[in-house]
């Protein structure tokens, strides 16, 4: 099965991405308490390709897809052409420090590292895809 | 997406959150906050029974207060989580960082016992 999901880059398309991304894991009999921590997932990462790939345009788009090839394996990808936003370089930084330099961010890459089992990108046709793998 | 209300009882302010909280609509519950803290209160109750979703742009909302509410000696209590939003803040430790109870009284008497 797969699964596709076209937005603009506004913050405000966010609570489609979480209806499109629960309605697809429900079809397929994903358990609850495991929708809900991959929709929190992918509003995370989609926002923060909206927001640092593209500045909230909401004439930029990103594409979502949702892959299902095998019984316990889903695999989304975030595909946009906009610059990359590697969150595996970026540093997680510890709650300390977050608490101190009131930062808003990164929390947000310590809840999808937690959550997925691997979050991969690559380059095809001119167009970045972020991979995230998941195993329910 | 989410709507705040505000009221007072018992001299602590009581923020209801209803609906979702992601990065469009964080604001909201900074300005409410914000607006508490602005006006006094010593003792914040945030109300979550009505709140279906929280990313981590509202976490941060809640981490970014955490100093501030230490040095002008505030209370903070959050009650009425879901298990789901709960989760959310299970997954970063930031129970360890802000004080949840189960109900209102019992956020009550933790903001009052905190606040001696």
């Amino acid at each position: 099965m797969n699964y596709r999901y076209n937005i603009g880059c506004s913050l405000t398309n966010l609570k489609g991405i979480r209806d499109f991304v629960r309605k697809t894991l429900i079809e397929n009999n994903v358990p609850e308490i495991q929708v809900s921590s991959i929709v929190l997932a992918l509003d995370e990462m989609c926002s923060n390709v909206m927001i640092h790939a593209h500045h909230c345009n909401p004439d930029d788009s990103l594409e979502l897809q949702i892959k299902h090839p095998q019984t316990h394996t889903f695999i989304f990808e975030i595909i946009d052409d906009g610059s990359v936003f590697d969150i595996n370089e970026f540093a997680e930084p510890n709650m300390d420090s977050l608490v101190h330099d009131k930062r808003k961010g990164g929390l947000g890459i310590r809840l999808v590292k937690s959550i997925m089992d691997k979050i991969e990108y690559t380059k095809e046709e001119g167009k970045n895809i972020c991979r995230l793998t998941k195993k329910v | 997406m989410v709507s705040i209300k505000r009221l007072q009882e018992s001299g602590a302010d009581i923020i209801a959150v209803i609906g979702e909280i992601d990065a469009s609509s964080s604001i909201e519950l900074d300005l409410a906050i914000a607006k508490s803290v602005g006006e006094g209160f010593k003792r914040i109750l945030v109300d979550c029974h009505a709140l279906e979703y929280i990313s981590s742009a509202g976490l941060g909302v809640f981490m970014s207060y955490i100093e501030e509410l230490r040095e002008k000696k505030i209370q903070m209590v959050l009650y009425g989580l879901k298990e789901k939003v709960a989760n959310t803040f299970e997954i970063l430790g930031l129970a360890d960082l802000l004080h949840i109870r189960e109900n209102k009284s019992e956020a009550l008497k933790l903001a009052n016992e905190l606040s001696v």
